[in-house]
């Protein structure tokens, strides 16, 4: 019978990804209840020395997939690698991040192995002996509780930044695990990568998310809004109205059609709060709201609000924030 | 070049959500075309304007979607239905098997979809059901010579990467702009066939796809505690908001 809770950790720019983290407090958890087996498994190239700081945060066993093949990331080679460790060692339960890679890794691997998959979950629970996932539906207006019976392995993707990361030391054995890829599992080719250099933070992992919205009136007013998240380590995020006017890369856009976050601190800045915005924002914990408008319906979803221009208010802010950190 | 495009409708997204029983109350909600799946219609169009060939819509459910009416009006030439009410309790497993097979059924060079459709898992896993290369969440299209070349977006950038066709192709925001059906579009819409088929009908048994997953119960998000509107002027309400946000909120 399939035993053991399995743990992808994601690996960017030589550093494992905070959401396996997450996943592994929240696993040692449920170990703790069931008795089960906490793994890590690390797919990559030169990934190996990784393997430490998996342990310290509870694996009991990390599995170290190593070839050139994984290098740079393809759904085709890692989904084999995954699905076969799957096959192989055969874990009730498989968690990934919910990560532009995750959700692709987790959709193939769980089609080659004939799994259920919940996708972006907000918690785990175990209730009955097994375990129940708890994710956001129709745009986060209705909540769905699941769970994947014994008959296949059940797989999930957990939400960055929901999850707390807790040090706790596992065992920590390291377990080579011999890759098995042929040239025809490898169909996709990647030919350039391009990155957009940013000294923020990428918008789902950030701790503190500054976004913009129509009240921003133009590429030039975000200037005030990155001043802010500089000050408190952030991103700049916006929402659809200026992705779609120009002012703003798609790739910060914040809602249903753009990134789901869920930092410590969301700060709305002119952004009205159509329910397309809630829907990538609504779970962050604590949020505040700026804009001239009193009647705007981001004030019912903010933990505190200002009724002020943007202009006036955030750069106030920003100077009175950095006197509160420097105390 | 002959494409199939996967398409779902779901609820329009001003819609509000309730609750009976444990279950969502489907009764007098709108439906509207996955917003994804329009620029997978979109490009399939401007593939066959270049290229020639046919368009093909394909959906599974319980019944037939307005939605694909809509994309018939947008152009494309036919649509296949798969209709059970043994889908009506099924996953994203389920609907890829039955959209896998439904493929199968017509000659096809592309298979085109949106990147998520609630969960961005049906494309990829109907890729692995027809045993074909896929390129995730894609802004930029070009097939050229067997080969597909797509940008799709990854965290903090794009990569372009290549596979051979017949491939999976799934689109993202900034691939195209979508057209609007036109009158003549629509009038020509409901002439255009659309088949239907059964489970059976492709060969399946209910049991072969039925869903992994077990939904115990859907429910509301707890309503949120009002929050709290920071009166004065400027300076002193910003001073107000950095010291609730240290001392109270624990959040700078």
């Amino acid at each position: 019978m399939a035993k053991g809770i399995l743990v992808f950790a994601e690996v960017k720019d030589g550093k494992v990804k905070n959401v396996a983290f997450e996943m592994l407090s929240a696993g040692r958890k449920i170990a703790g209840q069931t008795g089960d087996e906490l793994a890590a498994v690390l797919i990559g190239k030169g990934v190996a020395g990784l393997a430490g700081s998996l342990a310290e945060y509870g694996a009991d066993k990390i599995y170290v997939a190593e070839d050139d093949k994984l290098a740079q990331y393809t759904t085709d080679a890692y989904s084999k690698v995954l699905a076969d460790l799957i096959k192989e060692t055969d874990p009730a339960t498989v968690l990934l991040g919910c990560t532009v890679l995750g959700r692709d890794l987790a959709a193939k691997t769980a089609q080659k192995v004939k799994a259920g998959l919940l996708s972006d979950c907000i918690a785990i629970d175990v209730e009955g002996g097994g375990l129940v996932f708890t994710r956001p539906v129709y745009s986060g207006k209705a909540l769905l509780k699941a769970g994947v019976p014994e008959s296949s392995p059940a797989m999930a993707t957990i939400r960055p930044n929901v999850l707390t990361a807790e040090p706790a030391a596992g065992k920590g054995e390291v377990v080579n695990y011999a890759v098995n890829l042929d040239a025809s599992d490898l169909r996709q080719v990647i030919k350039d990568v391009i990155l957009q250099v940013s000294s923020r933070p990428e918008l789902t992992e950030a701790n503190v998310i500054v976004s913009g919205g129509r009240g921003v009136k133009g590429p030039e007013g975000f200037k005030v809004l990155e001043d802010l998240a500089d000050v408190l380590g952030g991103a700049v995020g916006a929402s659809r109205a200026c992705v779609d006017a120009g002012w703003i890369g798609q790739n910060l856009q914040v809602g249903q059609t753009g990134k789901v976050v869920s930092p410590t601190l969301y700060f709305a800045c002119g952004i009205s709060g159509a329910i397309q915005h809630m829907a990538g924002m609504s779970s962050s914990k604590c949020i505040v709201a700026i804009n001239k408008d009193e009647e705007a319906a981001i004030f019912k979803a903010a933990d505190y609000g200002i009724v002020g221009d943007l202009f006036e208010v955030v750069p106030i802010l920003t100077e009175e924030i950095k006197k509160v950190i420097a105390k | 070049m002959n494409i199939a495009v996967l398409l779902k409708q779901t609820f329009d997204t001003e819609a509000k959500i309730e609750i009976a029983g444990g279950a969502i109350n489907k009764k007098g909600v709108g439906l509207i075309i996955n917003p994804y799946d329009e620029y997978a219609v979109e490009e399939a169009l401007k593939l066959k304007e270049k290229n020639g060939g046919e368009v093909t819509i394909i959906s599974a459910g319980a019944d037939t979607p307005d939605a694909m009416r809509q994309a018939l009006a947008m152009g494309a030439d036919k649509a296949i239905s798969v209709e059970d009410p043994a889908l009506a309790g099924g996953d994203e497993y389920t609907t890829a098997v039955v959209l896998a097979k439904a493929v199968s059924t017509i000659p096809y060079d592309l298979v085109l979809a949106g990147w998520r459709e609630g969960s961005a898992q049906v494309a990829v896993r109907v890729a692995e059901e027809l045993g074909l290369p896929h390129i995730n969440v894609v802004t930029k299209l070009d097939i050229d010579g067997g080969k597909a070349t797509a940008t799709r977006d990854i965290e903090g950038g794009n990569e372009i990467v290549e596979v051979p066709v017949p491939a999976v192709i799934t689109a993202q925001k900034g691939l195209n702009e979508p057209r609007y059906p036109s009158m003549k579009g629509i009038m020509q819409a409901k002439k255009k066939p659309i088949q239907k088929l059964s489970l059976g009908d492709l060969g399946l048994s209910a049991d072969q796809v039925a869903a992994k997953v077990k939904v115990q119960s859907y429910f509301l998000p707890s309503a949120k505690a009002a929050g709290k509107i920071i009166g004065g002027e400027a300076p002193q309400a910003a001073a107000e908001l950095a010291r609730l946000l240290r001392e109270e909120a624990n959040a700078i």
